[in-house]
């Protein structure tokens, strides 16, 4: 139900026909959709589909053979990284990059300076994501330090930081306990119901995807699978098929 | 808090120390306050924004070489002066910067490049006429007693002043940076430029701030320089020497740290100057041991304190969650 609303309203996101040819492989190959405003959506698909990808190409880091990428109807193609970010676009990696020798905070403060007046203000909106993500207690600690999960965290934290309308999550789950997970989602979840943040996640954490997506992108190879909402596409045969076959669902 | 105190009992140790030291002594400690000026400039560049210039003499030479040549040959005041060196320096930097930063040479390739740029520069100047060539260029001393600022002409005691001053000016300079939006740039460029650029960070832009001030307070330093020493050859001035030792007080002292580089060169230049003095009274001429004692440091300093010695030193003071902390 909650799938059918945002879907009225103009995508704040569209992924036009995208190619991306690394020397000889081929690893996106026509791959379109688009994300409403306010919107969840997950990208999945089996190791190699081309996901990550996918999100290189829209926050700059390379710039698709083909098609096109357009943010609030503007083409994203052809800025760079940083300039993806200040149009709204806020991205985790998917091997952390945690700026190892700053503090947590620190970290988190880089983020904020995308918008705050002056390093005052990022540091308060910087304590306010940290304890919103439940790293406070770490604040301190160099970010070399952190386990992975916590990485993750990390990678969340300082992507938020910049108040992206649009945020790029890539495998931020994997790794976390259950009930880590539930927390995050609900911390996600709380997110876009409050500021109404849109988010395109790539998850192997079905448990996640479930939980937290409106809609639902597969990717196999590259190329379109199917796309629905979580529900219906858990249970598509040519799913189950490519990727979540043995996965009990 | 104690940091800040440290710092303050220390200049003020500075300051006085005229009262009790005589010139010998004075012109070791000049060479400690050049020493951790140069590596807090330096340090600008490779300790807060992790690029690393081997050819760092370039700035100093050509800041020393302009003010020293309007000087000699027009008769502008060293003061004036100061400002087209750092120019100077600056439009160099910038070139530098230009070409490494946006055709990404990096790392090694980077610091070969800075010093690609040393060495042409060292060949260039000795085949600019006017300026002496390899035979040196010689500043007119008309008097050492008195203190004329604007001229850069006076008793030992003004430069020595004005070297402290320079100083305390670059590490309280380095310190508001280390505070501000830039600074906070420079360190997330250092620890990881894409990360950094997915922060819409303008990663070249940042860059090229570090490159240019960086420059630019170096140049201040080679106007002292030839100002104090009144004597300039371009193989010192562009010199690899001189160049490694810019680099050696923050390296030892701490990269990146605002205390490295006068811990370091606290610790290097009396034990270089002990070592000079040393073979000297032994009565063998060893123009290397310096030179060997500097390398075997570095290399002490490698292994056993790869972050220098500021960092241990803190930890080992329990100062590490002190007000400035990271500093
Ligand atoms: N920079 C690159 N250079 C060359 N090949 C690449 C590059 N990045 C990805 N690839 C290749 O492109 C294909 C798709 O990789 P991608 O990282 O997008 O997959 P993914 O769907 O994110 O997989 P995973 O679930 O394992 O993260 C893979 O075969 C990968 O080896
Ligand atoms: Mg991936």
């Amino acid at each position: 139900m909650n799938a059918l609303s945002p879907m009225l309203s103009p995508p704040i996101l569209s992924i036009e026909a995208v190619v991306k040819n690394f020397r000889g492989l081929r690893a996106v190959d026509g791959v379109s959709f688009t994300v409403a405003k306010g919107e969840i959506v997950a990208l999945i698909g089996p190791n190699g589909a081309g996901k990550t990808t996918v999100f290189n190409m829209i926050a700059g880091v390379f710039a698709p053979n083909d098609g096109d990428i357009l943010l609030e109807g503007q083409s994203l193609v052809g800025l760079r990284p940083d300039q993806v970010c200040r149009a709204g676009v806020g991205r985790t990696f998917q091997l952390v990059k945690p700026f190892g020798n700053l503090s947590v905070e620190e970290n988190v403060v880089v983020g904020a300076l995308r918008w705050a007046a002056d390093v005052a203000e990022a540091k308060r909106l910087a304590r306010e994501v940290l304890e919103m993500l439940g790293l406070a207690d770490k604040r301190r600690l160099p970010a070399r330090s952190l386990t992975l999960p916590d990485r993750k965290c990390l990678e969340v934290a300082r992507a938020l930081a910049t108040r992206p309308k649009l945020l790029l999550l890539d495998e931020v789950m994997a790794g976390l306990r259950p009930a880590e997970t539930d927390r995050m989602v609900e911390t996600f979840q709380r997110l876009n119901r409050e500021t109404g943040l849109t988010i395109v996640l790539i998850e192997h954490v079905m448990r996640a995807v479930m939980a937290l997506s409106h809609r639902v992108v597969v990717i196999n190879s590259g190329k379109p699978v199917c796309e629905g909402i979580p529900a219906e596409v858990v249970r598509d045969p040519r799913v189950l098929d490519c990727y979540l076959g043995e996965e009990a669902v | 808090m104690k940091q800040r105190l440290a710092l303050l009992a220390l200049v003020a140790a500075f300051a006085l120390a005229p009262l009790a030291a005589g010139p010998y002594l004075l012109s070791v400690l000049m060479l400690v306050l050049t020493m951790a000026y140069l590596g807090q400039a330096w340090n600008i560049m490779m300790g807060f924004a992790g690029q690393l210039s081997l050819g760092h003499s370039l700035y100093g030479g050509l800041g020393a070489y302009v003010a020293a040549a309007l000087f000699v040959q027009f008769g502008i005041p060293g003061a004036l002066g100061l400002v087209a060196a750092i120019a100077v320096a600056v439009a160099a930097g910038a070139v530098i910067g230009a070409l490494g930063f946006r055709f990404g040479v990096k790392g090694v390739y980077f610091a070969l490049l800075t010093i690609a740029f040393a060495e042409f520069t060292r060949v260039l100047f000795e085949h600019i006429p006017g300026l002496g060539g390899p035979g040196g260029l010689f500043l007119p001393v008309a008097s050492r007693a008195g203190v004329d600022l604007l001229y850069l002409r006076g008793h030992p005691l003004m430069f020595y002043y004005l070297i402290l001053a320079m100083t305390v000016g670059i590490f309280l300079l380095c310190r508001r940076l280390l505070e501000s939006r830039l600074g906070f740039y420079w360190l997330a460029v250092r620890e990881d430029q894409e990360a950094a650029a997915a922060l819409g960070i303008n990663v070249f832009r940042a860059k090229m701030w570090a490159v240019m001030l960086s420059a630019g307070l170096t140049a201040a330093g080679g106007v002292f320089f030839a100002f104090y020493y009144n004597t300039l050859f371009p193989t010192q001035a562009f010199g690899m020497d001189r160049s490694i030792s810019i680099i050696l007080a923050p390296i030892v002292g701490g990269l990146g740290t605002l205390f490295g580089p006068i811990l370091g060169a606290l610790i290097l230049t009396p034990l270089g100057e002990t070592i000079t003095w040393g073979t000297e009274a032994l009565g063998f001429n060893a123009a290397g041991l310096k030179q060997l004692f500097y390398g075997l440091a570095l290399l002490g300093i490698v292994k056993f304190l790869p972050d220098g010695v500021w960092p241990w030193l803190r930890r080992r003071l329990g100062w590490d969650g002190d007000e400035d902390g990271s500093a």
